[in-house]
């Protein structure tokens, strides 16, 4: 048995996640209740809606904007959602001009409390290096053809800034309420990959 | 979008899915993410160390191009912390993940006896 833990013949994830678990349990360090909570929240309760609450909120409220773009952490603690990856939330405003897309090169990190659990795409290895060499084709490539007038501004997450996009409101939604705008806004428009469209 | 629903763990179908799409591929990453937020939640090591970690197993991937696993790097970099912390062993790890590599299917009660390995 060798002590380096990055061992190539090492037993395979599922079981080196099970055996840690189980033995991480019997030893009190954690509680099989607490973990349980972790993996329930994030499954199931902090996910892209409540970013797009945020979104719908930044657009009908100019006060609120406001205040969201200038403390992003403290804006959206306001409508209650805090908590890991959450403290220091940058919020980046979409323009006509300027197009924002986040990626975070070294480890994927993410806005958990707005977005919930990053998407396999957002890891992929070929997104993180893409979105810094030729995010236009990228874009194009996801289904976001920007014209070539708009800048394209790539923000690298990292321990110290988590991006969120605030996208542009779309065209045709003037007499939406602000709960049926939530309904528009997508995971995808809040990393900067997509746009918010009016459903038709 | 993230309406809540009722887990049911004999159906893919029946997995929560974000904007169309599993959080996580395989039941084990769950855990493994789980873990980490828990411990670090209770204070056994920072999220900072966490994520230092983390960076550091990412770099060193050397897989091929669509074979890359996030969560295998996660469960990597919460291995480290907890060898680095003294908090299990390599052996502890691996005699428990051969137990349970030899344990019959359908086999989930939890050490009532002792195994010699």
């Amino acid at each position: 048995m060798t002590a380096d833990p990055r061992a190539a013949d090492r037993p395979p994830a599922a079981l080196r996640a099970q055996a840690l678990e189980e033995l991480l349990t019997e030893r009190g360090v954690v509680k099989t209740e607490v973990l349980d909570g972790f993996i329930n929240r994030y499954v199931n309760d902090v996910g892209p809606l409540n970013g797009a609450k945020v979104v719908a909120k930044a657009w009908v409220d100019p006060d609120y904007r406001s205040r969201l773009l200038e403390d992003g952490t403290g804006a959206i603690k306001e409508l209650g959602y805090a908590g890991p990856q959450g403290e220091h939330i940058v919020v980046l405003e979409n323009t006509r001009e300027i197009h924002n897309l986040v990626v975070c090169t070294l480890c994927s990190c993410y806005p958990w409390p707005v977005l919930g659990l990053p998407p396999n795409w957002y890891k992929d290895p070929a997104y993180r290096a893409r979105a810094v060499r030729e995010p236009r084709k990228l874009l194009a490539e996801m289904g976001l053809s920007l014209d070539d007038d708009v800048d394209i501004k790539v923000w690298d997450s990292s321990a110290e800034n988590r991006y969120f996009v605030l996208p542009l409101r779309p065209e045709g939604s003037e007499g939406l309420s602000e709960e049926e705008l939530a309904a528009l806004v997508t995971r995808d428009a809040m990393v900067g990959v997509a746009a918010v469209e009016v459903s038709s | 979008m993230s309406e809540t629903r009722e887990l049911d763990a004999t159906s893919v179908e029946g997995l929560p899915r974000a904007n169309g799409e599993l959080v996580f591929e395989q039941p084990w990453e769950s855990r493994a993410f789980g873990l980490a937020a828990a411990l670090a939640d209770q204070g056994l090591f920072t999220w900072k160390d966490f994520q230092d970690g983390l960076i550091a197993e990412v770099a060193a991937d050397d897989s091929q191009p669509g074979e890359y696993r996030y969560y295998e790097r996660w469960l990597g970099a919460l291995e480290g912390l907890l060898l680095e912390r003294g908090v299990v062993s390599v052996a502890d790890i691996d005699d428990r993940a051969d137990v349970l590599c030899h344990r019959p299917a359908g086999h989930d009660h939890r050490h009532e006896h002792d195994h010699e390995h």
